[in-house]
């Protein structure tokens, strides 16, 4: 007998988060296909390394002295420690988003990647945690060496900056998640030249090169923009200060990251499970 | 007396308006090789998709080891092992890195996985090639390794879609030799083929299918023996002469079929069938006498031919 105050928990729970993803409970198989197969490509990855160093120098050798200092929070900090964050934030995204999408598309449509592993025990919500799990180790790996590279031009501005890492992956597990989603109703190669559509304002609107406040009135547009809240997160931890609207922040990339694994789980179940 | 493996009753799988399996009952026993014979489009593939576990049924019960696929998907797939129509192979992995990855899915250990995977790869004669990405492979040789990975988890029921369609005749004898192997250790399989020949090696029973529905059910030797005569004499009479003979044909057989370049005739003796023809001055361009086969069946259910 189960008693009643459980049974009334998980209906609660079941109401406000789907069902496929109570059905997970292997994903980390998947996880281990993508190390065997990175493996081999590991020479990829390392690539991966070098894009923040690029960015980084890009905007030590010549923007930092143009722009001069920027105020945040209460405090001026130099326009190269600024943007590092924001930069930090999008290269998270820009990862996240190459791995959920491209490559998802790739092993669904042409590898039929999916169709053989749900012959097997795992299950469509396995697939789903699977690949955005997957997408985050890696991105782990390459915030992981922004952070260093970031701390060895002397860009970092405190300590809590190491907090970043825990931004970065809640920043990839939303973009994964929500890029794998929209994945699912790719119908060819064709559909992912809009990507950079999404991803380039994202990119440049996101008060990552300057402070909301630059847009006056229409400051809270750049709100709506998932990305923003990755970069104040970031933003926050760089000069180790921390106000309530962090808990907005971290809240709108969870809540996204868990609506892209449900809606990618029950679009793995509805086209393939026919 | 042992639970059937799988059970089927009134089973139906629809697309749309389309009604891919209607209504169809059928019984697969432990260790029995279960055959579905059918051209493109009866409903085969549906069906062996729906034991998989991959397609909800429509409406009817099926019962796989006494579960239910709906409520215990995850348990039934775990016990069976699949090999699909289109080789599904992992093009990013290698050929033993196939097996042992695949292993992992079902929560198999690493080192009973690549145990079983050594033994696997010397079983479809692949041993040489492990370390070789699957693409260079051919036909015949990824067919093998679909084999060899669907049973690294050891599974209590094998479904086959077609495995033997699009391989040369070669391949072909190789892959019926490893599944009679697998017959002969006791594993139940279930297979779907288009041909005869492949029915009639490897099916204790079989269901023909056609639009969806069985139409006959039985041992292939006992489907021939109920639906067709001991032997066939296939004559050509050339183009557009073959439906002028019919009814003189007719007399000496027990049915004719009419086929767009030849004339079938059931009889018990085929020769002393066409004897009799010749005596009555009736010579077809050629003559031929053979056994009746499963083709001969399923054109008398169907009234068309299998592979088309």
């Amino acid at each position: 007998m189960t008693a009643p105050a459980a049974t009334e928990r998980i209906s609660i729970a079941t109401r406000i988060i789907p069902a496929v993803l109570f059905d997970v409970r292997r994903p980390q198989r998947l996880v281990e296909r993508s190390l065997v197969v990175t493996r081999r490509g590991w020479l990829m990855v390392v690539s991966g390394f070098f894009e923040p160093l690029f960015y980084l120098l890009s905007i030590r050798v010549g923007l930092s002295a143009l722009v001069g200092d920027v105020a945040v929070g209460g405090d001026l900090v130099p326009y190269d420690e600024f943007v590092a964050p924001g930069l930090m934030a999008a290269s998270a995204m820009n990862g996240a988003v190459f791995d959920s999408t491209m490559n998802v598309f790739h092993k669904w449509k042409q590898a039929r990647l999916y169709d053989s592993l749900l012959a097997t025990p795992m299950s469509a919500g396995d697939i789903a945690v699977g690949e955005v799990t997957w997408a985050v180790i890696r991105g782990l790996l390459y915030s992981t060496a922004f952070l260093a590279t970031m701390l060895v031009l002397g860009m970092v501005g405190s300590l809590w900056m190491v907090l970043s890492i825990g931004a970065c992956v809640l920043i990839g597990f939303a973009f994964a998640a929500v890029g794998m989603a929209c994945t699912t109703f790719a119908r060819s190669w064709a559909d992912f030249d809009y990507l950079p559509a999404v991803t380039l304002p994202l990119f440049l609107f996101s008060a990552t090169f300057y402070p909301p406040s630059s847009y006056g009135d229409w400051s809270w547009v750049v709100q709506l923009s998932p990305l923003y809240h990755g970069v104040a997160l970031i933003r926050a931890a760089n000069v180790g200060e921390f106000s309530a609207s962090v808990i907005v922040n971290i809240a709108v990339l969870v809540g996204l990251a868990l609506v892209g694994i449900a809606v990618t789980a029950r679009r793995i179940e509805k086209l393939l499970l026919t | 007396m042992n639970e059937p493996l799988i059970t089927a009753r009134s089973l139906v799988k629809k697309f749309g308006d389309l009604v891919a399996v209607d209504e169809i009952d059928f019984d697969v026993e432990q260790g029995e090789a279960f055959g579905f014979l059918g051209p493109n489009g009866a409903g085969k593939t549906s069906s062996m998709r729906m034991i998989g576990c991959v397609s909800p049924t429509t409406s009817g019960r099926l019962e796989i080891f006494g579960l239910s696929p709906t409520a215990d998907g995850r348990a039934i797939r775990a016990r069976i092992g699949v090999v699909p129509q289109m080789d599904q192979l992992d093009n990013e992995l290698t050929v033993l890195e196939n097996l042992v990855i695949y292993a992992r899915y079902f929560d198999i250990p690493r080192d009973v996985a690549r145990a079983r995977a050594a033994e696997l790869l010397e079983f479809v004669q692949l041993t040489e090639r492990k370390d070789d990405t699957v693409d260079p492979l051919s036909g015949g040789q990824k067919r093998r390794v679909s084999i060899a990975r669907s049973l690294i988890s050891e599974p209590e029921l094998m479904l086959l879609d077609e495995p033997t369609t699009g391989l040369d005749p070669q391949a072909r004898h190789v892959l019926w030799d490893r599944l009679y192997q697998l017959k002969e250790r006791g594993a139940t399989l279930v297979l779907t083929t288009h041909y005869m020949d492949e029915a009639e090696q490897l099916c204790d029973r079989l269901v023909v299918m056609n639009g969806g529905k069985i139409v006959a059910e039985g041992s292939p030797r006992n489907l021939i023996t109920t639906y067709a005569t001991r032997e066939v004499l296939e004559m050509r009479f050339g183009r557009g002469h073959n439906e002028e003979h019919v009814s003189e044909v007719s007399q000496v057989g027990e049915r004719v079929e009419i086929l767009p370049d030849r004339l079938l005739v059931y009889a018990h003796d085929g020769e002393g069938a066409l004897a009799t023809l010749r005596e009555r001055n009736i010579i077809p361009e050629s003559a031929l006498v053979r056994r009746s086969s499963l083709e001969d069946v399923f054109l008398r259910l169907t009234g068309r031919t299998l592979v088309d």
